[in-house]
């Protein structure tokens, strides 16, 4: 296998409610490679912010990564300290959030912000920081960099600020990208833009790109391999066209079925039934038990290893009707 | 090459759409405008503020120099305001006063201010024990009414002007800790911390350069209404003897004065007294009318 960027093993991440501990993220392992997109999909609350966050070392205060190791080509993240993270950050790893016009900061000129990480990072003149966000600013579609640059965050539109936010995200070539929901607050052209931006980006940087999304559609026109989670668990792991082929695990198989499909005609669309458990009472067995029609004794009884399911190991599923072979027992 | 073809019209398309929004600014001058008694207020405050400058240059009398042809006569057209004790002009030792009591006043807040939005920004974004120490100190502060505590704190360091300014400061500082602790917490929240976050800045940076711009606004509200209480005890702590020496023309020290001779001379009383009030309302009500222009929940 080719060399791994990001390789998450076994991470579990806690947060404290009430004085007691629960599991956000349990026995997360994933692995990306330079020049990859790996999409990671999931309903709200089933821990894919959290793993990003952990990955980012960004957790709130009240959580903590029990256990696991998180390899940023091969280097220990959870060995780092606060000013060695710090280095990283930006750097190395950098992250696209949801709400671009949030993330801006609003009481300050876009070249302040845009120079910022790069003044950070690099040992650069003030002068050299500007060709550098200029040149950045351009090289994310924005027309006009230099009126960009003296703007402020309100007199830019939605697109614009998320394509200053990729640029921030970009301006010190980090290897590897997270992009959380990037598109999730932008109208759907704007949105195809953005994903073309992004994707031109890996093209040409070979950035390993960690995209975090419940946009069914964004995850078969970018990423190469799918990661399903549910309740802060892997269900699924598949290369993308194996896994709207012919998803394996029924909490997949209910999320494609969930999404429309041009000239069906389906009056009502098939949905999961139930919800996400809570993270204080989970069930005993298989976490999606509840909710899961083929649901049988086993399934509630006992969870689930996360096991390959075909001969190339590139496909793997927690379910206990699977067996090794990938037949549905 | 179809590919560059639809980038480009995009960009044009992109380029047209750039708003050309009028400045934050502009916006909120136009939206002061609207409240009058701010706009007065402010007239008034900026009268006063230029009389501390150049009050010593444009008055008509000297205003220590004596008169003893014209002890504590009433308002006429000579001394508009009347004169005092020793025949000198209560109108020009007002005007010229200004520059000491708005001196004080103003050192005393900023200082203030300063230390109290300092102590807020710390206690708000760190949280847990620091927050604790230092908002349970503050509480200790507030338990006791201003101008008791300035008296205090006087009383422990001594009279005298400097010594009256501190005190007026330390009074400031707690509602300074508490409002901006509150404006620090529900900024700190804001996307684009975490985004500075995640591009490497250090906490140190995080809250001084994103974190602090975003309380300004509270900040500069508190600040006036802070500055008509700040005259109010300082001229307080001079009345009651703690401040300026007497013969120097301070707002206080001359209603204090005055106070011996209200039977005979009542407009020496009265003028101070004015001045003081107008002074301090118009600080509170410029407060009041920022508050409302900056608040989006007003408008």
């Amino acid at each position: 296998m080719a060399e791994k960027l990001l390789e998450v093993k076994n991470l579990r991440t806690e947060f404290k409610r009430d004085k007691t501990w629960v599991t956000a993220v349990n026995n997360v392992s994933f692995s990306i490679q330079p020049g990859e997109i790996l999409g990671l999909v999931g309903e709200s609350g089933c821990g894919k912010s959290v793993t990003s966050l952990s990955v980012m070392g960004l957790l709130a205060r009240n959580s903590k990564i029990s256990n696991g190791e998180i390899l940023l080509n091969g280097k220990d993240l959870l060995k780092e300290d606060k000013k060695g993270m710090r280095k990283i950050r930006g750097r190395e790893v950098a992250m696209i959030f949801q709400e671009p016009m949030n993330s801006l900061n609003p009481c300050m000129r876009i070249e302040k912000q845009l120079t910022e990480a790069i003044l950070l990072h690099n040992n650069f003149s003030k002068e050299e920081a500007h060709n550098r966000a200029f040149e950045v600013l351009k090289s994310v579609g924005i027309p006009e960099p230099d009126m960009t640059l003296k703007s402020y965050p309100h007199q830019l539109s939605g697109g614009m600020c998320q394509r200053v936010m990729i640029a921030m995200a970009m301006s010190c070539e980090p290897e590897l990208l997270i992009a959380d929901e990037p598109t999730t607050a932008l109208d759907v052209t704007i949105q195809a833009q953005i994903l073309e931006l992004m994707e031109e980006i890996r093209a040409k940087k070979n950035t390993g790109i960690l995209m975090i999304t419940h946009d069914l559609g964004v995850v078969a026109e970018m990423c190469s391999r799918v990661v399903v989670m549910y309740a802060g668990r892997i269900v699924e792991e598949a290369p993308v066209h194996d896994l709207f082929a012919d998803p394996k695990h029924p909490y997949t198989q209910g999320l494609i079925g969930s999404v429309p499909k041009l000239g069906s005609g389906v009056e009502s669309l098939p949905s999961i039934p139930g919800s996400v458990p809570d993270l204080s009472v989970m069930p005993k067995g298989c976490k999606f038990a509840p909710r899961c029609k083929y649901a049988t004794d086993i399934c509630h009884q006992q969870e689930p290893e996360l096991v390959s399911i075909n001969e190339a190991g590139t496909r793997k599923c927690r379910c206990h009707l699977l067996n090794k072979s990938g037949k549905e027992a | 090459m179809a590919d560059k073809n639809t980038t480009s019209t995009i960009n044009l398309a992109a380029a047209e759409e750039l708003p050309k929004a009028q400045s934050k600014f502009k916006e909120f001058v136009k939206k002061f405008m609207k409240r009058k008694t701010a706009v007065i207020s402010l007239a008034f405050i900026v009268f006063i503020i230029l009389m501390a400058i150049i009050g010593p240059y444009v008055v008509p009398y000297d205003p220590q120099a004596p008169d003893y042809t014209a002890m504590m006569q009433g308002p006429s057209a000579a001394h508009i305001w009347g004169t005092n004790e020793y025949g000198q002009d209560v109108f020009s030792r007002l005007m010229v006063g200004t520059r000491l009591s708005l001196t004080c006043a103003l050192t005393a807040t900023i200082i203030g201010t300063a230390l109290g939005v300092i102590l807020g920004l710390i206690a708000g974004f760190y949280g847990g024990i620091i927050d604790s120490l230092i908002m349970r100190c503050c509480d200790v502060l507030f338990a006791f009414p201003d101008i008791l505590l300035a008296i205090a704190v006087v009383a422990i360091i001594g009279q005298g002007m400097v010594n009256v300014m501190i005190a007026v400061a330390v009074f400031t500082v707690p509602s300074f800790a508490r409002i901006i602790r509150s404006a620090t917490i529900s900024v700190k929240q804001a996307p684009y911390v975490e985004v500075a976050r995640s591009l490497g800045c250090s906490n140190m940076r995080i809250l001084f350069v994103h974190i602090f711009p975003g309380t300004i606004q509270s900040m500069i509200v508190n600040f006036t209404m802070r500055v008509g209480t700040a005259i109010l005890a300082a001229s307080s702590l001079s009345f009651l003897g703690f401040g300026a020496n007497v013969t120097e023309p301070d707002w206080g020290s001359m209603l204090s004065t005055g106070r011996n001779y209200l039977n005979t001379a009542p407009h020496m009383v009265l003028f101070p007294g004015i001045l003081i009030f107008l002074t301090v309302l118009a600080f509170n009500l410029l407060g009041d009318g920022l508050r409302d222009t900056l608040d989006p929940k007003m408008n």
